[in-house]
Formats: C-alpha cells, sequence, structure tokens
C-alpha cells in the first residue's frame, strides 16, 4: 500500500533522504519527506504509509478525537490536518511517548486500568499530555475540556488518571 | 498431545510436551482425534499447539486467550481463571490472544477452544465450566509428577505461586516438573477444580492483561493489519433501504491517482435474510485509504429506492400507536388471570404510552475486515464477536472447506452487539474475490450509522390496575415494534415479539392479572442486538412506568417495588438468564442503591433523585441518581450503581463494565436516536449521534458490588437498562415533567 513515492510500511520506514528544497516533517523525532498528496490528512500517513497504527480513525470530521496527535506539543487532529500543513513541523504520536520507561500519563492510564476497548485512549492520552503542559494541576473543569469521545464511558477513569499523571509529573520535576 | 480425557461425550482435556520441554495443556474435541503431528514438529507456539497453557522449562507461563476481546475484558478475566486453578502468579503469566479455532471432529463443526463468541454476557458463565478443568488438569499433572519425584503420597503435597511444596519443606518448580508432567497417563476422572472459597486471584483486582499495549499504542486492533499486496477498499452503499444501484459513472474516479479499481456489489433481495452485504454499492480500490476515499468522493452514481421510500420515523410513531389504538390481532406474550376482572374492582387504573428509537452501535473503532483468498484457503483479520458466523460466511460465498479459513482475533475498538453481523466480511470476500487481490475493507463513521442492524423501534403501552389498598393487581404491557426477528435468518422460527419483549420480565409473575402483547411494526431497517437488547428497549418504560403509579397514588416509589417483589424467592424465568428470577437478590440491589443516593432523604436543593432496577441476562442492577437542572443543562451529580453478578472474577473489570455501561446508558437516554426519513437514516456521523462528552458525564460513578458466593454471570450488559428509567425518573423528580421518549434531552427541551 504506497502512497505516491512514499516509504511503505513499517519496517522500511526509514527516513527519507535529503531533499533540500522541502522542510522535512519531523514525526517521532525522525525526519519524513512525503511526495504523496499534500492533501493527504497525517492521520492516512501515519497509518498507511508509516504503519504508526497507534493514532486512530474514529470520524474523519474532528469529532471524536481518535486520531489526536502532538503538533509542535499541542493536541491536534490528524484527521483534519493535510500533509502540506506539517511541513517543518514535530509532531508526536502515541508510539512516540515511551523513552526508556513510560510517559507519566502512560504510567497513571495503567495504574487506573482506564482502557476497556482502549480504541479511544491513545487520542485521549495525547489529549491529556496537551492538557498538563498548559495546565499542571487541572481543575475538573478543566479536564472536562478535553472532549475526545469514549464510546465505553471510561471518562471517570480518565479523570483519575490525569489528576494521577499530575502528582506523578509534579514528582518527576522536582 | 496425545493423553486425552473425555469431559463430555465430545470434549476431551489434552495435554502434552513441547519439542523444548514445556508441558501443554488444552482441549480437543474428539478422543480419536485427526493423524496426530508429533509435537516436536510443531515447534513451540501455543497456537499451533491448541493449547491453553503453557508451562516453559524456566517456570515462566503462558496463557491463552480464546475469547473475542471488545473491552468487556475476557483477555483478562477468562486467563485468571486458568491461573488461578493452576496456582501460578499472575505477575509471571504471559497472555496471549488465541485465534478462532475451528476443527472438523466426525465431520461436524466444533471448536477446540470451546465458545469463542462475545454475546449474551455468557464469557464468564461458560468459562467457569470448561476453563476451570484446565487449568485444574495441569496442577495435577505437576503435583503427581512431584509426588513421583519425591517418592511420597500427593496428600503431602501443595501448590502455591508456581511451586509444588511438600510438607518436609522441598520444593520444585512447576517448571522443573514440566517433562515429567508431560509423561504421566491420563488421570481417570477430570480433576476436580477448586473450591472457590479457597481462591487467591480469581475476586481480586487485576488490569487489563494487555493494558501496556494499549497505552503505547502497540495494540493492533482489527483496523490496524496490514498485508503485504492487499488493497484498501472503501465502499460507496445505497443510502435507500433495500434501493439498487442504476447506473455509475466511475470515469473520474479511476482518474484518482492511487485508485486501482472499481467493482460493484450486490445489495440484498429484498424480503429476504440478510446473509451478506447490507446494501448494494460500489466498492474503490486503492493503495492507501486516502486515495480510496477520495476515488469513492468521484463517483457519480444514480440510485433507484427500494420500496421503503416512503418510510419515516413519524410514519413509524403513528402506525405503531394506530396499532395499539386498533388493539386488535395482537401476539399473545403472555397471560396470567383476568384482568377484566382487576378492572373490574380496581380503585385505580393508570395507563402512559412510552416510545423508544432505533439506535446505532457506533463502535469507535467502524467496521472493516483484512481478507485474502487464496485457491486453497482464506486468511480473515477483523474485529469481530462471532467468528463463526464469519467462517460460515467466508465458506459460503468462496466454497472453501471451513478448516481452510483462518480466522484471527484482534482486540475489538467496541463491539456492543454489531459485530454480532459479518455483513462487513461478506462485503470484503466479494470485493476480494472480484478484484483478485488481498482487501483491507474500511468503513467510515458515516458508513457505520447509515448501515447497522438497529436496535428496534417501537412504542409500550403500559396499564396497571390497583386495589384499595394501592397495591399492583392488574398489568398490560403492549408494544407495537419493529420485529427484531425481520429478516433473520436464525429467528425465522421464533415468535415475532422475541427480543423485543420477555415473557417473564418483571412484573410477572409477581401480580395475579397480567397480558402482554405485542404488535408488528412494518419497517425496512435492518434490526440487530444492541448491549442488553429487549433489556434495554422496554426497561424504560416498565421502570418509569412503575414510579408514575407511585406517584398518582403517593407511594414511595421504592416501597411500591419492594412489595411487588414480595417476599424472597425464586420465580422461573424461561428467558436468556434464567431458569429462574431471585426476587430476593433484585430487592437487596435496590434497598442498597436507595441507601447509597439516601433515598429517605427530603432534598430542599431543586435537586431532585431517581431510581430504578432491571434483572438482565441472569444479573441483578439498580441504579439510582441525583439531577438538577442548570438553565437548560441537566447536571447529574451522583451515579449510583448496584449490582449482584454472584463471584465476581475480576472487580477492576467487573466495576469498569457496571461504570462504563452507567455511562453509555446516560448517553443513549440523553441524546441518541437514529432516525429515518424518506427511506435513508438522518444522523450522518457524530454530530448528529453525540456520544456524551466527559463534560456532561458524571465526574464518578459509585459502583458497588453485591458480595456473593452464587457462581458468576457475566458483566458486559448489565449496566444499562436501569439507567434511563432511573435518570427519567429523576428529572421528573426535579422538574415535574415526566418524559415518556427517548432520547430524554430533546423531549425535555421540548416540554420545558
Amino acid at each position: 500500500m504506497k502512497a505516491g513515492n512514499e516509504a511503505a510500511g513499517a519496517a522500511n520506514a526509514a527516513p527519507a533522504k535529503t531533499q533540500p528544497e522541502q522542510l522535512p516533517v519531523r514525526i517521532n523525532d525522525k525526519p519524513y519527506y512525503p511526495d504523496g498528496d499534500p492533501q493527504m490528512p497525517l492521520l492516512w500517513y501515519l497509518r498507511d504509509v508509516l504503519r504508526l497504527t497507534g493514532t486512530k480513525f474514529g470520524c474523519g470530521i474532528g469529532a471524536c478525537g481518535a486520531c489526536t496527535v502532538l503538533i509542535d506539543g499541542k493536541a491536534a487532529r490528524a484527521c483534519l490536518t493535510p500533509m502540506q500543513a506539517v511541513s517543518g513541523r514535530a509532531i508526536t504520536t502515541i508510539e512516540g511517548l515511551e523513552g526508556a520507561q513510560l510517559h507519566p500519563v502512560q504510567q497513571a492510564w495503567l495504574e487506573h486500568d482506564v482502557a476497556q476497548c482502549g480504541y479511544c485512549q491513545a487520542g485521549q492520552i495525547m489529549a491529556a499530555i496537551d492538557l498538563l503542559a498548559r495546565k499542571r494541576k487541572p481543575s475538573d473543569d478543566d479536564i472536562g475540556e478535553i472532549a475526545n469521545l469514549c464510546r465505553c464511558g471510561t471518562y471517570p477513569r480518565i479523570r483519575s488518571a490525569i489528576q494521577r499523571a499530575a502528582v506523578l509529573m509534579a514528582e518527576g520535576n522536582s | 498431545m496425545s493423553p486425552t480425557l473425555a469431559l463430555t461425550r465430545r470434549r476431551f482435556l489434552k495435554f502434552g510436551l513441547t519439542a523444548s520441554g514445556a508441558l501443554l495443556v488444552g482441549y480437543r474435541c474428539s478422543a480419536a482425534a485427526r493423524a496426530t503431528v508429533p509435537s516436536e514438529l510443531l515447534g513451540d507456539d501455543l497456537v499451533s499447539l491448541t493449547a491453553f497453557v503453557m508451562i516453559e522449562r524456566d517456570n515462566r507461563v503462558v496463557i491463552g486467550a480464546r475469547g473475542c476481546e471488545i473491552g468487556q475484558g475476557v483477555i483478562t478475566s477468562l486467563p485468571m481463571l486458568i491461573a488461578e486453578e493452576l496456582d501460578v502468579e499472575w505477575s509471571r503469566v504471559r497472555v496471549i490472544q488465541l485465534p478462532y479455532g475451528y476443527e472438523e471432529v466426525d465431520g461436524k463443526p466444533s471448536n477446540r477452544y470451546g465458545d469463542q463468541f462475545a454475546g449474551g454476557s455468557t464469557s464468564i458463565q461458560t468459562a467457569w465450566k470448561d476453563l476451570r478443568e484446565a487449568g485444574a488438569l495441569a496442577r495435577w499433572l505437576l503435583l503427581q509428577a512431584a509426588a513421583n519425584a519425591w517418592s511420597v503420597p500427593v496428600e503431602n503435597l501443595r501448590t502455591e505461586a508456581g511451586h509444588v511444596l511438600n510438607v518436609d519443606g522441598r520444593t520444585l518448580s512447576y517448571g522443573a516438573l514440566a517433562r515429567t508432567a508431560a509423561a504421566l497417563p491420563m488421570p481417570a476422572n477430570a480433576p476436580a477444580p477448586k473450591d472457590p472459597d479457597s481462591f487467591k486471584l480469581v475476586g481480586k483486582p487485576i488490569r487489563a492483561a494487555d493494558g501496556r499495549r494499549i497505552v503505547t499504542g502497540q495494540n493492533r486492533y482489527g483496523i490496524d493489519e496490514y498485508l503485504s499486496g492487499a488493497l484498501v477498499a472503501v465502499m460507496l452503499r445505497c443510502p435507500y433501504l433495500d434501493g439498487t444501484l442504476e447506473s455509475l459513472d466511475d470515469s473520474e474516479a479511476r482518474k484518482v491517482r492511487g485508485v486501482r479499481d472499481v467493482v460493484r456489489i450486490e445489495g440484498p433481495k429484498p424480503g429476504e435474510p440478510f446473509d451478506g452485504p447490507l446494501a448494494a454499492g460500489v466498492a474503490v480500490l486503492a493503495d492507501n485509504t486516502w486515495a480510496a476515499l477520495q476515488g469513492r468522493n468521484a463517483l457519480k452514481p444514480v440510485w433507484k429506492q427500494g420500496p421503503w421510500a416512503e418510510e419515516s420515523s413519524a410514519a413509524l410513531a403513528a402506525r405503531a400507536n394506530a396499532l395499539l389504538d386498533e388493539d386488535k390481532d395482537g401476539i399473545e406474550v403472555r397471560k396470567d388471570g383476568d384482568l377484566a376482572k382487576s378492572r373490574k374492582r380496581a380503585r385505580h387504573s393508570l395507563s402512559a404510552r412510552y416510545e423508544v428509537p432505533f439506535l446505532a452501535h457506533a463502535t469507535l473503532e467502524p467496521p472493516g475486515a483484512l481478507i485474502e483468498l487464496r485457491q486453497d484457503g482464506a486468511l480473515l483479520i477483523a474485529s469481530m464477536q462471532n467468528p463463526s458466523g464469519a467462517s460460515r460466511v467466508i465458506s459460503e460465498l468462496t466454497g472453501l472447506p471451513r478448516d481452510r479459513i483462518e480466522i484471527r482475533l484482534p482486540r475489538s475498538g467496541g463491539g456492543f452487539g454489531r459485530r454480532l453481523e459479518n455483513d462487513f466480511v461478506a462485503e470484503a470476500v466479494q470485493i476480494a474475490k472480484l478484484a483478485g487481490k488481498p482487501v483491507k475493507l474500511m468503513w467510515t463513521r458515516e458508513d457505520d450509522l447509515a448501515h447497522d442492524f438497529y436496535r428496534p423501534f417501537g412504542v409500550h403501552a403500559l396499564s396497571a390496575t390497583l386495589d384499595r389498598r394501592n397495591r399492583v393487581e392488574g398489568w398490560t404491557h403492549r408494544c407495537a415494534a419493529t420485529s427484531r426477528t425481520y429478516r433473520t435468518a436464525r429467528m425465522q422460527d421464533d415468535p415475532a415479539w422475541t427480543g423485543c419483549l420477555e415473557p417473564d420480565d418483571f412484573p410477572a409473575g409477581l401480580v395475579d392479572d397480567l397480558e402482554k402483547t405485542f404488535f408488528p411494526v412494518q419497517s425496512g431497517m435492518p434490526r440487530g442486538w444492541w448491549r442488553a437488547p429487549l433489556h434495554t428497549f422496554h426497561a424504560f418504560a416498565v421502570q418509569s412506568f412503575i414510579d408514575e403509579i407511585a406517584y398518582e397514588v403517593r407511594r414511595d416509589a421504592v416501597e411500591l417495588r419492594l412489595e411487588m417483589l414480595g417476599e424472597a424467592r425464586e420465580i422461573s424465568y424461561r428467558g436468556h438468564g434464567g431458569p429462574v428470577f431471585d426476587t430476593g437478590r433484585m430487592a437487596n440491589v435496590l434497598r442498597l442503591c436507595a441507601e447509597k443516593i439516601h433515598w429517605k432523604e427530603k432534598r430542599t436543593d431543586g435537586r431532585g433523585i431517581g431510581i430504578a432496577c432491571h434483572f438482565t441476562f441472569g444479573g441483578y442492577t439498580a441504579h439510582a441518581f441525583e439531577v438538577s437542572m442548570d438553565g437548560e443543562r441537566l447536571r447529574i451529580h451522583r451515579a449510583i450503581c448496584v449490582v449482584d453478578v454472584g463471584r465476581v472474577v475480576n472487580p477492576l473489570g467487573l466495576e469498569a463494565q457496571m461504570m462504563g455501561g452507567t455511562i453509555d446508558g446516560i448517553s443513549t437516554a440523553l441524546n441518541l436516536a437514529i432516525t429515518v426519513r424518506d427511506g435513508q437514516v438522518e444522523q450522518k456521523n457524530f454530530p448528529q449521534y453525540p456520544l456524551l462528552k466527559m463534560a456532561d458525564a458524571p465526574k464518578k460513578v459509585e459502583v458497588h458490588i453485591v458480595e456473593s458466593t452464587r457462581d458468576p454471570v457475566g458483566g458486559g450488559e448489565m449496566g444499562i437498562a436501569s439507567v434511563a428509567p432511573a435518570l427519567a425518573n429523576a428529572i421528573f423528580a426535579t422538574t415535574t415533567v415526566r418524559i415518556r421518549k427517548l432520547p430524554l434531552l430533546p423531549e425535555l427541551m421540548r416540554m420545558l
């Protein structure tokens, strides 16, 4: 499943060779030079081209948030973001969070056993990271601003996991 | 694996040794299995060995999870049952998902793993009976091997945390015993599972076995699978119920970069069972999803409207009400006593009608399937609830024998009943046949909402008569609805009310004079099972009506329910979840729920409380809510859910199901409806089918689980039926507006 001349498949999705006329899109700290349809939403580039399938498709119109990624550190809907808009930008997907250990938000998600079907959770985690970057101690109303849909109804555990992540992150910074 | 032990006439335990010296325990369906492949040739893969348990020489334990994981937690709870019997530390257990285990035994379809179907909340009950035996056998073998090694009676030994312990202080790890255990003869009888009172793991809160893979994005759902050489297919389906494709201009679509082919798919024949695709359509095949979607946008089809071109929700509601008004030729569902008599001596009589809409499943991962067809076999990878149905569909469409069809069961992004159907598998097979290539079929949200098997639509007409002491004596439940059995091949012999009404549901058997009657409403909308199907369909009416009665005769709504339930006893219940309904267990969850919401406390702050209870598939649930209106916004201050499902396997998982069921219930009751107009579904995407957002959900669902030593039932569907009536009753308490039509919020806004 190749899109134009883009590298296909996770296995051989190595960073492309330098093409000086185009700024690379950095995805999880690797540069890419997509040369497919510039209108292709980032969601399908991540999934079909790079096989980074942690970012999910749920609605295609930015309503559900299953495709939430970070663009320059801010939560954005990958299904509404065309590739031409991310040239020169840095994108983090759920696969890019884990370093030597889990991100505190992932850790909190595990501790609170948030997931049921789990399909929306990558998007929820990315939205939570964005929130915690803006508000170190989010209020209930702050958390309520996250408009990502969960069909299974895990919202109460998402709330407690975000509060737990805030504590973990404060501990990590001290 | 050679030694076998008969469990029933057709199911046998088996065990054996792998090439690397690991002990395996599994099932097989015939003592005289097909030509046995020596295990040395099979390698060390649990799946190819078709086992549930593998104990490796280094004492690592692998447990196979057989269920379709759709968010209900079976990838954790079912292996827990095996690990408990085996006496191993959960932290040392690696869980792997098993594929669909079709095999033929004496020419008859069978499953080497037992039941893999995810529907009706049955996984726990079934596993309670059969999976524990597999763990018990493994433990028995290890004990026996240790007894032989030490030449001591087995009574001197016990097991703990992956070791056999001798009374003299010596220990041996399971891993060290694996090789000799595998060489033992099969016991004469199946080793008895543990006394549940001695459980160490079952009953403890355990997190999802694959939780880490979920939070790191590594878990692969059906939609995440790719196959070399496969094309992505997206379909444009006829928007009219039973409509057809009259003509097609696909020239622009074929010009889209990346589009490889455009093929036509036949729809179902009007009136015939839905056993293939749900709608006629056109599939665009492309190199990737975006190209396929672009290609689809460029299609210029001319649709021919089908026989349902005039259908609308307004007309269906009018027809249902007209049938109830006419009250002729209803199908008798249950009839007790003499209603005419109780009407005659009634001090009070009340009637009300309640309307419930069609619902879509809206699984967050839309339907889809990845399929590869070869001359000699097929591979299907899809998120599903009913792999056996998928296997039949593929076999029928390809002519391939079912044992040549490999089906993998990835984690599913929700099920809720949608994936009990395999229309999307049939589509993928037909497209792959026409394209001559493997196909990854993708559905969009628009496809999903417009082409579902919807929860039926209907109107419930309830009436009750009360005696001089305001006790309910007579009860009539007449329901006019779009029958669930419509064009469902396996329900053709079922009465039309199946899936809409349950003859023995509350208050049947508790009032002397009772009639339940069904009036089928013709409709072209496909119908299916939707989480706790008939229970969400009628509990809203029944449990709202009880409150209306209580209000009318100034009785306490909890007291009235308890009086109707009467003394604690078991009464006959022939529906799924029977054979008995225990009035005491129902009363207990109701009482507990009333206590938790402080039912007796008068609210003076404008808040209102509402309560309801219901019996679903063997589980007893009560809900209570405390709500208030903040301008036009409904605020849910407290949400309480009390449940009794017998012994609890994984309390953390059960709590999640009840919390999730409660929120699903709130989401659905407040806002969700599928409507039809001019023969088409009106809702396009989430803005028109607005699932509850976090800001509108209660911050907490207070789940209370009744401790019990009864054999367990599942929890997937028990947390939802009593939500809508409890909410409607709470809204009445705070606004004095009685809402008799779902969803509640649009109705409330209309009536306020």
